[in-house]
């Protein structure tokens, strides 16, 4: 389990996170949605350990973040951030099989091989595996990031916009994946997401974040409403329910 | 550029290169010998050894100071890294006289030399790391302009210094491959060798700060403490390169990415060698041609640089296009 415990950003006087306490629930998707500036990507950064918080504390199954040694918690806990640059050119495999270093630092065997082929296979990039990822699309590079962090094997998995540059049939298989992954391997999933509706179809929960605090949160249905969006996002915005899933229609 | 993978293995363009690298010091050890061979043989050893001594040193530390600060047009040298070894020796001179400072134990004087330079990486990057949480930008904004500042520094007590002081110190920096003092060759190698069997352990981190910073967390890298032991060790080699040879600033930028060029490889274990020995074979092989063929006794750094600094301009030249 994810918990904060009262955890603030500040870069001096503007407070970008602002005193977040959270418990994120065990198992499924969790999606943490907001207006830009909300601090929804900053306070993912601190509860993966990648940015120091100004002030709180965060607990990884128990573990704070900011004690724990590095290689424990990379066992336990993944993340994935929004721009991945890379110096030097590797295959999607390379990539890959770097999600196994927590594991093996870096003397991979037969099995963590296994692993690597199964997350490539799992994120639909088998017939690119040998391709370098600087001759890729922005979403192929994408899909094969979150397959490196899938390859790591952790209990939690975070990732700050995983649809960020995939086009609708990637970004609904994408979804796929992942909904399949929390559900078959038990996996807990925390999503920076911006497209409400993909919150609101894949999510069992949703944390909606506004000034650097947490707004609302709850199970899609409960955050799926008109008031609850005009309070978060200043938009009037009218929910329909469309085959069971609460859609929201934000375009005029 | 090929779509497929690197199927052949990295070894064999390293053996290749070890070839080659063998062969440009046999031919550069038993060419032209006119003269008793218990004598030349050991003289020309010497200056074989400091070629391979001075490659292996710049080849090494510029491939992992590219590796921190995840940036392949780089070189320890901006970070003032070569410069500051320049300013304590100008100092030295400057302070003390040139015939107090020739008095000194070579290894003594070294021995300092070399602990200073470690302090000044471990102070910059620690301050850095309070200040800027580990911002290598800043870490390189900062070198640059230490680098200008030593740059400025020394050659400003080289103005005001005594004219036969300046040409002693001269004398240290243009120290050639032809006449590297004895002991200090010893020293260098023991460091270099010390420096390589603290490094090995690093190897496989470095492989993960390819990725960058927040990935390498991620993956578990005790990113700060890597990177500080990574930057120490890069300042141990560039003291040893500077203290045999002087400044040499473009032939680690040259060596490096020709050693990506031919590896396609991001490991480390593979990358660092084939820098090592295309080093060793700009270095062996700059000196015999320019020994046997112009029959110029000068240093093969004045090309080396000539060529890296063009290869340095064209890199920036293709970055700003794309």
């Amino acid at each position: 389990m994810i918990e904060a415990k009262n955890v603030s950003k500040r870069y001096g006087e503007t407070l970008v996170v602002d005193g977040v306490t959270l418990r994120l629930p065990v198992g499924g998707i969790t999606s943490i949605i907001g207006p830009n500036g909300a601090g929804k990507s900053t306070l993912l950064s601190m509860m993966s350990r990648v940015m120091p918080m100004s002030s709180g504390n965060v607990l990884v199954d128990g573990l704070d973040v900011t004690t724990t040694p590095g290689d424990t918690l990379a066992k336990r806990l993944a993340i994935l951030r929004q721009d991945n640059h890379l110096t030097a050119r590797l295959t999607v495999r390379e990539l890959v099989a770097f999600g196994r270093y927590p594991h093996t630092q870096g003397r991979p065997t037969a099995q963590d091989r296994e692993h690597v082929e199964r997350a490539i296979e799992h994120m639909g990039l088998s017939a690119l595996a040998d391709r370098f990822l600087d001759e890729m699309s922005g979403g192929q590079r994408q899909r094969a990031f979150v397959a490196m962090v899938l390859c790591q094997d952790t209990d939690h998995v975070l990732l700050d916009e995983p649809l960020n540059g995939l086009d609708l049939k990637h970004a609904v298989s994408m979804m796929k994946r992942l909904r399949h992954a929390a559900d078959t391997l038990g996996k807990s999933f925390v999503l920076v997401l911006h497209d409400l509706n993909f919150a609101s179809c894949y999510s069992d929960h949703i944390v909606a974040m506004r000034d650097g605090k947490v707004a609302f949160q709850g199970r899609p249905e409960d955050i799926m409403r008109s008031d609850v969006l005009r309070a978060i996002y200043e938009l009037d915005i009218s929910v329909q329910q469309i085959d069971g899933d609460w859609i929201a229609t934000h375009y005029r | 550029m090929s779509a497929s993978a690197p199927s052949v293995s990295p070894l064999r363009p390293l053996l290749g290169l070890g070839c080659v690298a063998v062969a440009f010091m046999a031919l550069f050890m038993l060419v032209d010998v006119s003269g008793p061979w218990d004598f030349v043989l050991p003289f020309r050893g010497k200056k074989v050894a400091t070629a391979l001594l001075v490659g292996y040193a710049v080849a090494v530390s510029t491939v992992l100071f590219q590796t921190v600060t995840g940036n392949r047009v780089l070189t320890p040298a901006i970070m003032g890294f070569d410069y500051l070894y320049v300013l304590i020796q100008t100092c030295l001179v400057f302070f003390l006289g040139s015939t107090t400072v020739a008095g000194l134990d070579p290894r003594v004087l070294f021995g300092a030399e070399v602990i200073i330079m470690v302090a000044f990486s471990a102070m910059l990057h620690g301050w850095l790391f309070g200040m800027a949480r580990g911002n290598v930008h800043l870490l390189l904004l900062t070198g640059v302009v230490m680098g200008v500042l030593f740059r400025s520094l020394s050659s400003f007590v080289q103005r005001v210094i005594e004219p036969n002081e300046f040409i002693f110190l001269q004398d240290r920096f243009f120290a050639s491959f032809n006449d590297p003092e004895h002991e200090l060759l010893l020293l260098s190698a023991a460091l270099t060798l010390g420096v390589s069997v603290l490094g090995l352990r690093l190897l496989r981190a470095c492989d993960v700060l390819v990725l960058g910073r927040e990935a390498a967390i991620n993956l578990g890298v005790d990113y700060p403490r890597t990177v500080s032991w990574v930057l120490a060790l890069v300042a141990i080699l560039v003291a040893v390169s500077t203290a045999l040879v002087g400044p040499v600033t473009f032939l680690g930028l040259l060596v490096a990415n020709l050693a990506y060029a031919v590896m396609r490889t991001y490991k480390h274990a593979f990358v660092i060698p084939a820098a090592a020995l295309i080093a060793a074979i700009a270095l062996v092989a700059g000196q015999l041609i320019l020994e046997r063929v112009f029959r110029l006794d000068t240093n093969p750094r004045v090309i080396i640089e000539f060529v890296g600094g063009a290869v340095f301009i064209a890199m920036l030249m293709r970055k700003a296009t794309r």
